[in-house]
Order: structure tokens, then sequence, then C-alpha cells
């Protein structure tokens, strides 16, 4: 549990910009919108400082619940925009200076704020409507007069000339259903709107009446790519917050168990971007070896997409007798594919005619916009959460961490690439040798967490995916908040694809490869 | 060689003994008619048949299996279903063009399909300026292609429409100017008389490098042409759903898709036809015995043995490569392509003046 500092919100954006510019504290690793009760609403905001590694934490808090004001962040860190969106979606704080005070998943006429712990959920407030959501081409941005007072300044998106195209949200290669809605001169894309929350299922609203045991099984419903790691965060998140120490033995079957995740969702990766791409061929070889890692899963989990395997304290169950065997088996099959690989889809020169220099993401937009996982390594920033904060017996393994520098779709392709081959190096070194032990620690039946706030994160399948648990010594959560791997990337899509073809922007959707239940949460 | 007008002769005369000859030439042009079409639809079914076995052995599948012995009889289920669906109508739509334009398509298509000569005598529309026709009549299909994205009130296929028109119109100059090139090499552009000229080897054999790289161009353009495998973008599925046919269902996508399938034979068929001797059996100078077993093997046989070896190196093309974007296309036509056949062109003038080709 680390220190808050408390910032009171009138001074909130200078001291934020100093953070910034004197102790590099760069990236905005989490922000999540709170409602203390009493105490008023506000934000609380994880920093890190990508040169030094400092870590901080602030909290920001306004006392006005009718009204709560606090001043963005989002020229600051770019990743802030659509998370202060989110907050003024659950919470109803407005944040003064954001260029766009839209909602981001409920609906604009939605009643009520649905994470404030005075919101009334009845379906009378916000009963199932019938019509559709109108297409609105202008939004808001706040201001403050000299006198306190706000000024709305309206914003328009899309003129009535322009020619807006919808991408989604059903559409092939969203890879679920977000929505872009697109201006095109030409093919050329000159802007983006991001629509989220078109599988919003308020699973931190959800999360706040279920106890901790309970909280569990939604976190596989997140990014379900990366289920494993997902759950893998919370438990330690939770796990931390206890002072369990988990055996060893639970903590090589965990580290195994994500490495095996992310290959999974690398060669998920891989086929998708092909079928995207209109390789077809190279599709099919990647959700073949795919299976090869589900059935794994599942002789041992009983599950295949949603696992279900971590517990608070450890694991569902013990490996299965044939883990070792066939994960073993499996290494030696799929060093010989991925060359295969590289031979049906690296090599092609279309393929590389069509990613190398397409959609470069700059290393500075990287940190700031928060983008971790392959595509902030492809942009030459080295933010892997098994280097930067090691967990589970990542500090006792060797492997490299991959890094490209070009920011392009195809350092963001080679990077997931070759940490297939790293994941494998990682499995290689644990497989042979997983200490005997329990593979659970008993808890107490009703789990309740000591007062105070816990973060917790793990390296996901695309970036670094953390548990934010804020505990008033309930067996229920007071307030539980995933740091989305998906939504920093989505975020800077804008910014990646302007100016790009359409075909550009199906390969930068491919190669930033979010997954979509995993940003509306 | 086994010479088909000797059946075609014998029926004119038939008819004509008890018919006036007006009425016999009407007859006979309903009957070949009617012919076109049965082999047309035909050559549709084995094509799509052989794409669906040909994708899944390369995508280590078995591809149709359930439908009859090897799933044989798949296709011919799937166009009952085809035909029976519901043709939706589109709100908004121009309704008289978004209902003819897959009959453009489909016509344009069945034209340039009965161009082909599939065996000696067996031609259906051969005159003179055989290939002038062929391409006049293989081009009308990206009107058809316009229309349907512009007709169907849909932005996506507007732009897969306009995709389509920007690359058919820009590769088109380049299949004609391979085609050009062996019209150089033959000085005649009747198809039947191409062939025949090709009976003491194939051009692509007896023009020398140039016509080896008129017909790699000619590959490429044509399968640009015919909107298929690296070259797919008016209907690329993961940009735009499926472009200009997005909004038609029922049997008038039917007409599109099977368009499509044969346009890929057709353009096999003329690559056969022009570079690969048409029905004319492999000849190797010198080699009697060799020659007389192959004279045996029936000209159609020949014929239709040479266009799918094509369409199976088409699809092997398709199934492997990813999509090009609009830019690099237009690119590839307008930088490279386009000089490159010129170029060859020349070459093969220079050839053909000093009577330097075999």
């Amino acid at each position: 549990m680390q220190e808050i500092l408390e910032i009171p919100a009138a001074e909130f954006h200078q001291t934020a910009r100093k953070l910034k510019e004197e102790k590099g504290m760069d990236f905005l690793r989490s922000l999540t919108g709170m409602d203390w009760g009493e105490e008023g609403m506000g934000a609380v905001y994880h920093l890190e400082s990508t040169s030094t590694g400092a870590t901080m934490t602030l909290r920001v808090r306004t006392a006005d619940r009718l009204q709560p004001e606090l001043p963005s962040v989002s020229d600051i860190w770019k990743g802030a925009a659509l998370n202060e969106r989110e907050a003024y979606d659950y919470f109803g704080i407005l944040f003064i200076g954001n260029p766009d005070m839209r909602r981001l998943y409920l609906r604009e006429d939605w009643q009520g704020h649905p994470l404030r712990k005075d919101y009334d959920a009845s379906d009378l407030t916000n009963p199932l409507r019938m019509t559709n959501e109108e297409a609105v081409d202008t939004t808001e941005t706040l201001e403050l007069n000299p006198d306190g007072t706000l000024k709305v300044q309206e914003n328009i998106l899309f003129d009535d000339k322009e020619y807006v195209i919808n991408i989604g949200p059903q559409h092939p290669a969203t890879h679920g259903v977000l929505r872009f809605r697109v201006s095109l001169e030409g093919e050329t894309i000159k802007k983006i709107d991001v629509h989220c929350g078109y599988i919003h299922r308020g699973i931190e609203k959800m999360c706040e009446s279920l106890t901790y045991p309970q909280t569990l099984a939604l976190t596989d419903r997140l990014d379900y790519l990366g289920a494993m790691q997902n759950r893998h965060a919370l438990c330690m998140c939770i796990e931390n917050a206890l002072g369990i120490e988990v055996s060893p033995r639970v903590q090589y079957i965990r580290t195994i168990m994500d490495e095996l995740q992310r290959i999974d969702s690398h060669l998920l990766f891989f086929s998708c971007l092909c079928m995207d791409m209109g390789a077809l061929t190279a599709f099919f070889y990647g959700f073949r070896d795919r299976e090869k890692v589900l059935d794994i899963f599942e002789q041992t989990c009983g599950g295949r997409l949603i696992l279900n395997y971590n517990i608070i304290g450890g694991v569902q169950a013990d490996i299965h007798p044939d883990f070792v065997k066939r994960v073993k088996d499996f290494i030696a099959y799929l060093r010989p594919t991925l060359r295969e690989y590289h031979d049906v889809f690296t090599g092609n020169i279309i393929a590389q005619q069509r990613l190398k220099g397409v959609g470069v993401l700059s290393r500075e937009d990287a940190i700031s916009f928060g983008a971790t996982g392959g595509t902030g390594r492809a942009s030459g920033w080295a933010c892997d959460v098994r280097k930067r904060h090691p967990y589970a017996v990542y500090d006792r393994v060797d492997f490299k961490e991959i890094v490209y520098p070009q920011g392009d779709c195809f350092a963001r392709y080679m990077v997931r690439m070759d940490e297939i081959e790293q994941s494998l190096h990682i499995i290689e070194q644990l497989i042979d040798d997983i200490p005997d032990g329990p593979y659970y620690e008993k808890t107490k039946p009703l789990i309740k967490l000591p007062e105070g706030t816990y973060y917790a994160a793990v390296e996901g399948s695309r970036g670094e995916f953390g548990a934010f648990i804020e505990s008033r010594g309930d067996k229920y959560p007071y307030r539980m908040k995933f740091r989305s791997t998906g939504l920093p990337l989505v975020s800077a899509i804008d910014t990646i694809a302007r100016g790009a073809k359409i075909a550009d922007l199906i390969a930068i959707g491919g190669t930033l490869d979010y997954v979509v239940p995993d940003i509306d949460r | 060689m086994f010479d088909f007008s000797i059946v075609t002769g014998w029926i004119h005369n038939l008819l004509t003994s008890f018919l006036p000859y007006g009425l016999a030439v009407f007859v006979e042009c309903v009957a070949i008619g009617i012919g076109i079409m049965i082999a047309y639809a035909l050559i549709a079914i084995i094509m799509i048949f052989m794409e669906r076995k040909v994708c899944a052995a390369f995508q280590c599948r078995l591809g149709p299996m359930r439908v009859g012995p090897q799933g044989t009889v798949q296709i011919f289920c799937d166009v009952i279903k085809m035909l029976t669906k519901e043709i939706v109508k589109i709100r908004e739509a121009d309704k008289f063009l978004y209902n003819l334009a897959p009959y453009v398509v489909i016509a344009a298509s069945v034209l340039a399909f009965s161009c082909l000569p599939v065996n000696k005598g067996m031609e259906v529309l051969d005159f003179n300026v055989g290939v002038f026709f062929l391409l006049a009549a293989s081009s009308i299909g990206v009107v058809g292609i316009l229309l349907a994205g512009w007709s169907s009130n849909n932005k996506y296929s507007l732009i897969g429409a306009m995709r389509s028109g920007a690359q058919m119109v820009s590769y088109e100059l380049s299949t004609g100017l391979s085609i050009l090139t062996i019209v150089v090499l033959t000085d005649t552009m009747q198809l039947s008389e191409i062939v025949a000229r090709q009976a003491d080897g194939w051009f692509i054999f007896k023009g020398h490098v140039s016509a080896v790289i008129a017909f790699i161009i000619y590959l490429i353009a044509g399968n640009a042409e015919v909107n298929r495998g690296p070259f797919d973008l008016p209907e690329a599925e993961s940009e735009l759903t499926a472009g200009y046919h997005t909004e038609y269902s029922g049997m008038h996508f039917g007409l599109f898709y099977v368009a499509e399938f044969v346009n890929l034979f057709i353009i096999s068929g003329v690559a056969t036809t022009i570079f690969l001797g048409g029905w004319m059996p492999l000849h190797i100078p010198g080699w009697e015995g060799f020659n007389a077993v192959m004279d045996f093997i029936p000209g159609f046989v020949w014929f239709f043995g040479k266009a799918f070896f094509v369409v199976w190196l088409l699809m092997w093309i398709k199934w492997t490569f990813p999509r090009l974007r609009i830019d690099q296309i237009l690119t590839l036509e307008w930088k490279y392509l386009i000089p490159l056949g010129l170029v060859n062109l020349l070459l093969m003038v220079i050839i053909v003046v000093f009577k330097l080709h075999f």
C-alpha cells in the first residue's frame, strides 16, 4: 500500500504539470474516478516516471457533490482524455478543460451517474429505451470564467459536408463491437471519433456488490485473451492486501499459465491481423496452433476461454498430470511453426509494404497515452511490467524485453511475434522444476480486506493490466477499478491513423490488438 | 485433331434440309445461346467447388465434405438456396439501377465467355477483331459494378465501387498491352487464328522473353481486373464488409458471385488461348511419337486442362497473399506495369521486325 498524496483541486493542474516536467512523471498509469460519500468526489491518479521508475499516487477531491468539478489533465497526459470521460460518465465529475466532455460508455440520454453512491438504480430512472441513440456531431468543452462560473464551448466534431463513415459497431475488423466514426477525404482519414460502450456491462459497478471471491469471476470476461493474467492481477491485489504469501508452486503455475495465455493471445493476434490484411491462409495457421494452447488449458482448468483458474491464495485445481508433457510438446512444435509463419506472412512483400512505415506512434505519444504492452514496446518504450515491477517468478527467469524503435505497424507486429518466442523461453525454464507444495493457501471463508487502497498490476497480453481496490473493511469492495489495457490504445487511434488510408486503419487496429470487452468493461 | 465444325456443319445441313434458311439460323442461335448459358452455369459451379476445395487444401482443411461424395453436391444445394432466397429491397436505393447492375455484370461476363475457342471449330463468337471484342465486352463489367455501388445508397458500397472503377480501368491497360504484344507477334486479332498459329509451339515459347513478360503482366493485371487475389479491395471484407455488393441478397448477389468466378475462368481461358496455345496439344519439334500421342487427347481437354491450371495458379496467389492498399495498387499499375508493358511491346516489335522469334 502506497502513500497517497492529497492535492487540492485548485492547485492540481499546476502540480500535475510540475510533476511531469520536474519529476518526470510522464506516464499516467491509471485514473480512477471516486465517490467518497461525505468526503466528496474526486479521482485517484497513479503516476510513474519512465526514466527513474518512481511511482506516485495522487488524490484530488472536491466537496461539491451536486456539480463536482476538477481540472482536466488531458493536456498533460493525452491518455487522460478518455479516462476523464469515463469518470464523468460514472460519477458526473466535470473536468474543466477536457476538449470533449461526452459520456464514454453509456448513452447520452442516460439519467444519473451509476457509480455514485447515491445513484438510483431502479428501472424507472433508466427504462429500456426503444429508440436509437442519435449520432451527435458536436461536443462540449467546459472552461472556467474568471468569476468561477462555467463557460460551455461547443466543439464541432464533424461538419455537414464531411463524408463520415461508420466503422463498426458491427464490422469484421473491429474485433468486437467498437465503433469508429471516420471522416474521409477520398480514402484518406481526416478524423476518427471513437464510440465505446456497446458491450459495457458495468463490471466495476457489479463488483461493488460482490464479495471478493465473486469478483474474480468477472475478470476473465474483461480481456478474454488475457483471462489468466487479469485474474492474476486481481488475486495478487487481494493477496497483497490480506498479506497472504502464496506458495512457490502457485507462483510457478501462475507464471507458466500467464505465458501460455500470452502465446494464445499473440497467436490470435497474428491470425486476426493476417485475416484483416486479406491473407486468409495464415489466419488458419494461427488458429490451428492456438487450439493446442486451449487444449492444454482445458485439461487443467476445464475452460478454454473463460478459465476461472486463479483464486485468492492459489489456483483452483492442481495442474493435470499430463500438463508438463503437453506443454513441452507444444514448445517443441511451435518453434518450427513460427518460422513457417514468418515464411508465409512476415517475409511477404505485400505484407511488409502494408505494415512498414504505417501508423507510426512516437515514443512520447505512447507514454503520454499510456499505450503499454506490445504497442508501447514497438515505439521504443520499455514498459513491460514483468521487468518494471516483477511479480510471480519473473525476477528469477531470464528473458528479453522486446523493444523496437520504429513505432509502426510492422514493429508492433514483430514485437508480438518475438514475444511468443520469449514466452516459450520463459516456460522452458520453469516447466521442468515446478516445486512441490500446496496449490492454494487456505483463506477464511469470508474475506474482508483491511481498510485502504490497493493497486496491483501484471503484464497482460496487451499491456499493463491493473486492479485498483479501495476497501472500507467490508466483505465487498468499496470501489474496484480495472486499468484497461485497450482503452489507451483506442484513445491513441485518432493520432495514429490521421492521414492514413482506410486500409491502414484496419492494419493499425489489427496491430494495436485491442480487445473490446476490455475497453468497455 | 478432331474438328468440331464437322458436327456443327452436320447440324446446320440437317436443319436447313427441312427448315427455311433464316429459321434454321434462328434455331441454331437459340440452341447455342442455351448451350452457352448451361456451360456458363456449369463452369461457375465447377469453379466455386474448385475454389472451396483448393482454398481448403491450402488452409489445412477439408472443405465441403458432407453433401454428396466429397461434398460434390454442396454447390448445387448452394445454388438452390441462392435461388430461393428473398431479394431484399433497399430503402432509398435507386431501384432501377440497383436491379439492373447485376445483369450488366453478368451480361459482360457471358459475352466475354462466348469468345473463348474451346476446341477446333468450337468457337461461338469468332471474327477478325475477336481480341478487340473480347476486351470491349469484358470491360462493360466495371459499369455494372459502379452502378451497383452507386445505387445501393451505402457508403461502403460506394467506396468499393470507386476502388473497383479505379482499379479495373487502370488494369485494363495492362491486359490490353500484354495481349497486344501477342497480336504484334501473330498479326491477327481473330482468336481462332491466334490458336491456329500456335500449332508448332505455344506463344509463350515462341515469343522469346517478351512473351513471358507479357504473360506475367497479363496474369497480374487479369487477376486485378477480376477483383481477386491480392487485388480484392473492391470487396475487401475486412475493410468494406463486402464492397459494392454489400446490399445485394439472393440471386442478385448470386449473379455477382457467379460472374466473379466465371470472370476468373475467362481470364485464365484468355491466357490459355493467347499464351498457352488454346486447345493446341503440346508439341515438341522432333519428337514425332510424343507429338502423335499428344494429338490423341481431344482439344477441349487441353483447353480446360490449361485453363484450370492457370485458375489454380491464381487461386494459389489469392490464398497466400495479403491484400494491397489502393494507392499501392495504382502505383503498381501506373508506375511499373504500364511502362514495363510498353517497353515489352516495343521489344516484341523489334523481335518481329528482325524476325528473331522462332
